[in-house]
């Protein structure tokens, strides 16, 4: 018997009893269609989380200072300057693999603006700073090294403080903010970037000279740098050599003897984002588990009516066998039913799935991806269930005695 | 004489049915020439319908042999049982045995699905077939359109559709009335006539009739076994008159 025609005999077993094989499938099509929609649900949120370490800078190393130590008592990194505000130069000048280089220096401040206050967070840096984090700008412009060098007085805004001190951001730019009771002039409105992959607002920053702000708002701390290096390099490759690169040299510049630990923590960002990204993925192998074992729920649903089926058709069967069906030509003609029976449900699962996936970005904003790798593999798993579940009762059709099964009422 | 196309030598069955040993062929031998048309007659337990799923390769002797076409397939395994009834055999049952919800041509296709054949051959000879047993424009009807007669005859197309050597027949007219019991029977006489065997097994002395040997069983052994002139159906089907029988 050749498989087209025992395809379709399947497919016109099945459409005698249409109510019987939808019900049958269902388990099928919710399983497959959940494995599709959670899935669909853990790459989105995935794509999510690249693209907001997208919008942090791409290839950034972050260097903080070490941790003070007294009494027993560690604090947290950068608890205790370490770095020197000739770190950023040295790392500027002697690394191969670094392209920027930017102080940042933060502290909560208050801001005034056109009678109105904010409180927010102060950012001090350098001009290259903006181009390492991906900022643009909305109005204006960045300071320049000679701001930094000469401790101008002027700031760049993100978006929430724009909102909280003008009523129109056009505004801002030329006009004067106090800063702890000190006159800037806004020279910049930054580009807004939205919730950062910490969750915090990126935009409720202003931006001032690094200069300037060691010496108005932080009340300096002479040499050391009291914040963190921001380093851009030029691929992800190098960002890796950057970093083993600033080590050898800070260490060296803070003349750590071998047997001492780094007074500093280099980290990377990409680093972050992938943990990141193992969470969710983590979280979308389990969702998909708890899918694939209701695929195995509906292929239960399957041995049980083609058990039923096999009872139901036994005469049929001896028929079969008496004008020439050999035992295999039986089992084939089950498995495939089985097989066709599953897949259709897993063509409907899969339309399900595309279904609440597109209903959960279009009313409720839930980023979704659907992946055609994911709609093969279910597909797949739901035919192989259909094999897996089919055997049994195609087995036992074949067994059947053609003699009892042509007299069988 | 020719080689005997069936030949069934010693042939004996036992059953074990809730511990009681039933022995349903007690040393039975039978041998049959292509062309002859033999009735196996008998009272139920006689083991007549035994003997027949012996003979349609359907269940194997306990002991004994039995030649198909000149080969021993007393001994054979399930899958060639199926093999030698596709190709050798044809099947006619007392209740037509038609796949429901599929068309006249379908069921008679489906020896030929088994046998290999594609497509196109085989709704070329499922046609032919149906046209020789008079349901040429009946071709796409399914049982539920068809009478008992009618659906008789369709089982007969598909009983001869793969050229089988041998017809088997289980109490053919037995869910037919008499008027269309002659018309199956003048069937069968013209398939004989073309050189087909034909073995039917039937309680029905009248049905008997038309049959050229009667074969007569009683408790799993032959009583009788007696040649005769059959009485032509096509003769008896004019000279019917209603309420005869």
């Amino acid at each position: 018997m050749n498989l087209f025609s025992t395809f379709r005999v399947a497919l016109l077993a099945l459409l005698l009893n249409k109510m019987r094989s939808f019900l049958t499938v269902l388990g099928i099509i919710i399983g497959v269609g959940s494995v599709i929609a959670m899935v669909a649900i853990g790459e989105g949120a995935k794509a999510e989380v690249q693209r907001a370490f997208d919008k942090m800078g791409t290839n950034l190393l972050v260097i903080r200072s070490g941790s003070a130590q007294t009494s027993g008592v560690r604090g947290g990194a950068g608890s205790q300057p370490t770095l020197l505000w000739t770190d950023v130069d040295a790392i500027r000048k002697e690394t191969l693999y670094v392209t920027k280089v930017a102080p940042s220096l933060r502290q909560s401040v208050q801001i005034l603006g056109e009678g109105k206050n904010w409180t927010t967070s102060a950012e001090g840096t350098s001009p290259e700073y903006f181009e390492i984090r991906n900022w643009t700008f909305q109005y204006g412009g960045p300071f320049n090294e000679q701001d930094v060098a000469t401790k101008a007085k002027v700031a760049v805004l993100g978006g929430t403080v724009v909102d909280n001190l003008f009523g129109n951001p056009a505004d801002a730019v030329g006009a004067t903010v106090r800063i702890n009771n000190v006159p800037y002039e806004v020279i910049g409105v930054l580009a807004r970037k939205g919730q950062a992959a910490t969750g915090q607002d990126a935009d409720d920053v202003v931006m001032v000279p690094a200069g300037t702000f060691a010496a108005k708002v932080q009340g300096g701390l002479r040499q050391y740098l009291g914040g963190s290096i921001y380093v851009g390099a030029a691929s992800a490759d190098d960002t890796r050599r950057a970093q083993a690169e600033i080590t050898t040299l800070l260490r060296e510049r803070h003349k750590l003897r071998d047997d001492e630990p780094d007074d500093f923590s280099v980290s990377s960002l990409a680093e972050a984002a992938s943990a990141r990204q193992e969470g969710t993925e983590t979280m979308t192998r389990l969702l998909a588990g708890i899918a694939l074992v209701s695929l195995l729920v509906g292929g239960i649903g399957i041995m049980n009516i083609m058990l039923v089926s096999v009872t139901e058709r036994t005469r049929e069967i001896g028929l079969r066998m008496a004008i020439g069906a050999r035992p295999g030509d039986i089992r084939i003609q089950f498995v495939i039913e089985a097989v066709v029976l599953a897949s259709v449900g897993g063509l409907l699962g899969v339309a399900l799935g595309f279904g609440v996936a597109t209903y959960l970005s279009t009313e409720f904003g839930w980023a979704t991806k659907i992946d055609p790798q994911i709609v093969a593999l279910a597909l797949g798993s739901s035919a192989l269930v259909g094999v897996g579940f089919g055997l049994y009762p195609a087995h036992k059709a074949s067994r059947l005695d053609p003699i009892q099964a042509l007299r069988y009422e | 004489m020719s080689e005997p196309i069936l030949e069934a030598v010693d042939l004996v069955k036992t059953y074990t049915m809730e511990d009681v040993e039933v022995r349903a062929l007690r040393g039975v031998s039978l041998a049959v020439r292509p062309g002859e048309f033999v009735a196996i007659m008998g009272t139920s337990g006689s083991g007549k319908s035994t003997m027949m799923n012996i003979l349609g390769c359907l269940d194997r002797p306990t002991s004994g042999s039995y030649k198909l076409a000149g080969k021993e397939v007393s001994k054979l395994g399930r899958g060639d049982l199926a093999t030698v009834r596709n190709k050798v055999l044809g099947f006619v049952f007392q209740s037509f045995n038609l796949l429901a919800r599929t068309s006249a041509q379908e069921n008679v296709e489906l020896p030929m699905v088994y046998a290999g054949i594609g497509g196109a051959e085989r709704r070329e000879r499922a046609t032919f077939s149906l046209e020789k047993v008079g349901l040429g424009k009946r071709l796409d009807h399914t049982p539920a359109q068809l009478s008992g007669g009618q659906q008789q005859r369709v089982a007969i197309a598909r009983a001869i559709v793969n050229r089988p050597k041998v017809i088997l027949a289980d109490e053919p007219t037995g869910n037919l009335d008499s008027r269309t019991s002659l018309e199956i029977m003048a069937l069968f006489q013209e398939l004989g006539r073309s050189g087909i065997t034909i073995v039917l097994v039937t309680h029905e002395p009248d049905i008997a009739e038309f049959t050229s040997r009667v074969v007569m069983m009683r408790d799993g052994k032959i009583l009788s076994d007696v040649a005769q002139a059959p009485v032509d159906a096509r003769t008896a089907l004019a000279n019917f008159q209603e309420g005869d029988a």
